[in-house]
């Protein structure tokens, strides 16, 4: 009797193990630095120790004379190889920056900005000889309060600009100013959101290595977005497109801080062009810190108009945000503020909406685009405002939100900020969320605990994500940031499948979460298909991973280059067998019938034919065994997700510290591919979320000196501290694309800060005290109970 | 730069290397033996991802000189994997899926071997006081702490 395969297998829903996992298990992960090549240099940065000033002269003699270095190279004669670069985006308007390079012409505008290389042997000799550059320093007043700067009186750090406003932006929606003449009640906060940073634990590092022969540049990087940086580098060194090759293989963390256009990164680039021979270029802690973009640093003012039984009316925002001295290239410093202002309402359907942002330059680290770009800021507030609001009105802080939300029976909705909700499903996660945390147990044990002095609180929070963005993201103001993603599927002669693509790979489990979908829409068994990520050279042209779009861009243009290549696999299989593609299928690696299931061919045995013996099909039959298919969403500018966080804190009313006893999310990113994929991704960014709220902060000093530059002084969640994380889902796909995915990377980070803020608030209420400044440490809630 | 001559035993293998009296331990294995396994993350001793094992005991490759394991024995990931001490570890770990980006993950295991040996009915809360020395910035814990509370229920098995 023949084999039989009645059903194809779905990977798609399935928690399979990362095919990746093995290598990185064994120590075999190739990250950049593990990279060698031959006549390789290192090169190291000589940085400003002042947070402004002028660069008089600099004294390179003794560094050159050290045995070992290769080179040492200043500002000017690096951008002679080099252009500079302005972060604007012509769809901000009028948005402005000034001309970066790649190390300071001859004034440095934050501590930590380059501004002499050397090049050397080994890094330890680059480092000797960065340590015998002399620079003559020319220290100026540093700008560092974003209060204070557009100030008349605080100085302009680019004169050419003329002040220091990078962007500013107000929104006025439906009559903001009626609303509030019609509330009973208005509940008003100002909240204070820190600088904090990404803290990737392999360092940025990049090497470079360039052919003087042929003109072309290899660039093994670190790096989120490869075609990105191709495009940056043959622009800004001159050279032709094709001849730039950027790969990334193993990245030790990202979370947005490898995206962006780094000067030290960019001069490596330079220095291999200039020298001949490859640079390497590793970051240490102390210089990521001072180097790597920094977020947050938010002041935002809101109020809120209210009716007596809790229905919001409408908001007033006021969002201030500093972003050092250059808005960061090419995806600008404006992003964060655009989207606090935007999101913030986003969960609820009052349409009476007036937001102001101001975005100022100042004498600090740049700051850009890190994990949930502007989500946990938004949240925070609005969360915060919305329990500021049931308790002002002694209202059930639930009931509240129910009363708020936009239902179900309101999609497809457009907000008043202009984004667009084709459908989400804030009452179903809050009712999960309520019943898997046994939210109600857990208030009566709260109320019961604090009659002993014990304070603990629940704090909710509700918030939308931004994932999926179509060309409108950073296409139409004029970055080169491709917004569409492409899948090419090999058949390989033994019958597997390789998939490459340019969605790229820094622990997501994109390798797998893209098997499952070719493996589903291909017929092959998951352990049949290989997936490359990460070079320029070989996949098609693509995004990368950021903003959440690997599962909701490069998810669909896998499904849809699956699906070509069976086709095709039954084209080849009907010219073996004879009859019609449309009378087959394929199953678990084989063709059959795909009434019967009978097993008629194995792939192994169409790929030997295909490829070895096409002389035995019919003479006008050509077989296309590698397909690509590309995905750009269209009909929506983003696929928005949603979800809700509960956290369950305990205040040391003594100490001012703050247990986190548990922690629980319920989120909707469509149709789910791989669940525990997904759920990591969420407990990984709450944990990034639980640091924001009460651990990391990049604490500066009126100078612009940056005091928590070791790991030391700057707090990452560890082990001992972080709670057990319980994560549900409501699954809602998209229905614009047929694989119904969306993105999950940073829903964890959106709500996890404003959960915490209304978690510790909750604890502090029978104290009459609140906090509303982020990180939340001991000193803060001390100071909030007036004990400091 | 002058250089010092050391002789010791890596993963089991006799090496003698001349080495610069200030390369880290951490280094010398990733340059100098390319044994890439050891990841550096802060160089300053905090992160742990450049665990090794010294005469059988954890230490930060960062903060120790080369110079200073002269005559001791050293494993890295790469032997202490290759000889499959950690099979049952790195499978709960693939199948929690306790790693991400993976750069913390080589010392993390050494980390858990380490805890799991001395207590292989560690709770959960043992776990996680257990790998404080370790930071990982992917996972948030969670599922590392699953993996290792897996791993030590085979072994109280067998």
């Amino acid at each position: 009797m023949s084999e039989r395969i009645e059903a194809g297998v779905s990977y798609i829903g399935l928690s399979v193990v990362r095919p990746q996992t093995a290598r990185l298990l064994a120590g075999r992960g190739v990250y950049t630095d593990d990279v060698k090549l031959p006549r390789m240099t290192h090169v190291a940065f000589v940085r400003s120790p002042h947070a402004h000033a002028r660069i008089a002269r600099i004294e390179t003699d003794a560094a050159r004379a050290l045995a070992g270095v290769v080179a040492v190279v200043t500002g000017p004669e690096l951008a002679r190889v080099c252009s500079g670069w302005v972060g604007t985006l012509a769809h901000f308007a009028g948005m402005k920056s000034a001309t970066q390079h790649a190390l300071a012409l001859d004034r440095a505008t934050w501590q930590g900005e380059p501004v002499a290389a050397v090049v050397a042997e080994s890094r330890a000799i680059a480092e000797d000889g960065a340590a015998r550059v002399a620079v003559a320093w020319e220290p100026l007043p540093a700008v560092t309060d974003p209060e204070t700067a557009l100030d008349p009186g605080t100085p302009v750090i680019h004169p050419e600009l003329g002040d220091n406003l990078a962007f500013a932006l107000e929104l006025n929606a439906g009559n903001v100013e009626e609303a509030f003449k019609n509330a009973d009640a208005v509940v008003a906060e100002t909240f204070t959101m820190g600088r904090h940073t990404g803290v990737t634990l392999e360092p940025r590092v990049i090497l470079a290595d360039f052919d003087p022969s042929e003109r072309r540049l290899t660039v093994h990087h670190s790096f989120q977005a490869p075609n990105m940086m191709q495009d940056i580098l043959a622009r800004h060194l001159g050279l032709e497109e094709q001849n730039v090759r950027v790969i990334c293989k193993d990245v030790g963390g990202s979370f947005g801080i490898k995206v962006h256009v780094y000067p030290d990164e960019m001069a490596t680039c330079a220095l291999a062009v200039l020298l001949g021979r490859p640079v390497k270029f590793l970051a240490d802690r102390h210089e990521s810190f001072l180097s790597d973009i920094h977020a947050r640093d938010h002041r935002v003012r809101a109020e809120v108009a209210v009716r007596r039984d809790g229905t919001i009316l409408g908001m007033k925002l006021d969002d201030l945000t500093g972003i050092g001295p250059y808005s960061v290239y090419p995806r600008t410093s404006a992003v964060e503020g655009n989207q606090t202002v935007r999101l913030t309402p986003g969960c609820y359907r009052f349409r009476d909406y007036a937001a102001r942002l101001r975005v100022v330059l100042q004498n600090k680290t740049p700051m850009c685009q890190y994990r949930a770009v502007g989500h946990p800021i938004a949240f925070a507030v609005m969360e915060g405002m919305v329990d500021h609001v049931a308790r002002a009105l002694e209202l059930d802080p639930v009931e509240v939100r129910r009363r708020n939300f936009i239902t179900g029976d309101m999609y497809p909705y457009t907000a008043p900020t202009g984004y667009f909700f084709e459908r989400l499903s804030h009452e179903e996660c809050l009712d999960k969320l309520l019943e898997m945390s046994e939210y109600r147990k857990l208030g009566a044990e709260r109320d019961a605990l604090r009659r002993r002095g014990v304070y603990r609180g629940l704090g909710l929070c509700a918030f939308i994500e931004l994932t999926t963005p179509g060309p409108a993201f950073y296409g139409v103001g004029g970055a080169r940031i491709s917004s569409q993603d492409g899948v090419t599927l090999r058949l390989e002669p033994s019958g597997t499948v390789t998939c490459l693509t340019g969605v790229t790979e820094q622990g997501q489990g994109t390798d797998a979460m893209l098997a499952q979908v070719v493996a589903t829409a291909v017929g092959v068994r998951l352990e049949d298909v290989r997936v490359l990520t990460g070079d320029t050279l070989v996949s098609p042209y693509g995004g990368g991973t950021w903003a959440s779009r690997g599962a909701g861009i490069g998810g669909e243009a896998a499904l849809q280059s699956g699906k070509a290549l069976k086709q095709n696999v039954l084209r080849v299989a009907a010219a073996v067998l004879g009859g019609e593609p449309e009378d087959l299928d394929v199953r678990l690696g084989r063709v059959v019938d795909a009434l019967t299931g009978e097993v008629k061919l194995d792939l192994a045995e169409l790929g030997r034919v295909a490829y070895f013996r096409p002389d035995t099909l019919p003479k006008d039959f050509q077989s296309e065994l590698t397909v690509t298919r590309h995905y750009v969403p269209r009909h929506q500018g983003f696929a928005f997700t949603n979800g809700v966080q509960l956290s369950h804190v305990e205040v040391d009313v003594e100490t001012g510290g703050v247990r986190l006893l548990g922690h629980w999310a319920v989120e909707d990113c469509g149709r789910i591919i791989n669940p525990r994929l997904v759920d990591e991704q969420i407990r990984g960014a709450i944990v990034q979320g639980l640091g924001a709220a009460l651990l990391e902060h990049c604490v500066y000093d009126g100078a612009g000196q940056l005091l928590t530059a070791s790991l030391m002084d700057y707090l990452v969640p560890m082990a001992a501290e972080m709670p057990d994380i319980v994560v549900g889902h409501v699954e809602t796909p998209t229905a614009y694309a047929e694989g119904g995915f969306k993105g999950a990377g940073e829903a964890g980070t959106a709500g996890a800060p404003g959960a915490v803020l209304n978690a510790v608030n909750d604890a502090l209420a029978p104290l009459g005290a609140r906090v509303s400044a982020q990180p939340i440490t001991p000193g803060v809630v001390l100071r909030a109970l007036g004990r400091l | 730069m002058p250089v010092l001559r050391i002789a010791l035993t890596v993963n089991g293998v006799p090496v003698t290397r001349a080495v610069e009296p200030r390369t880290s331990l951490a280094d010398f294995l990733r340059y100098d033996l390319e044994l890439t396994g050891t990841h550096v993350g802060c160089e300053h001793g905090v992160c742990g991802a450049c665990t090794v094992r010294v005469d059988g005991v954890l230490v930060r490759g960062c903060l120790m000189l080369a110079v200073q394991a002269d005559g001791a024995g050293v494993e890295t990931i790469e032997g202490v994997a290759g000889r499959g001490e950690l099979a049952d570890l790195q499978q709960a770990f693939a199948e929690e899926n306790a790693l991400q980006c993976g750069f913390c993950t080589p010392g993390m295991l050494l980390v858990a071997q380490e805890l799991l040996a001395a207590s292989p009915g560690a709770s959960e809360r043992e776990i996680r006081e257990g790998l404080a020395s370790q930071y990982c910035r992917c996972t948030g814990y969670h599922a590392i702490v699953q993996a290792v509370k897996k791993a030590g229920r085979g072994r109280r098995r067998t």
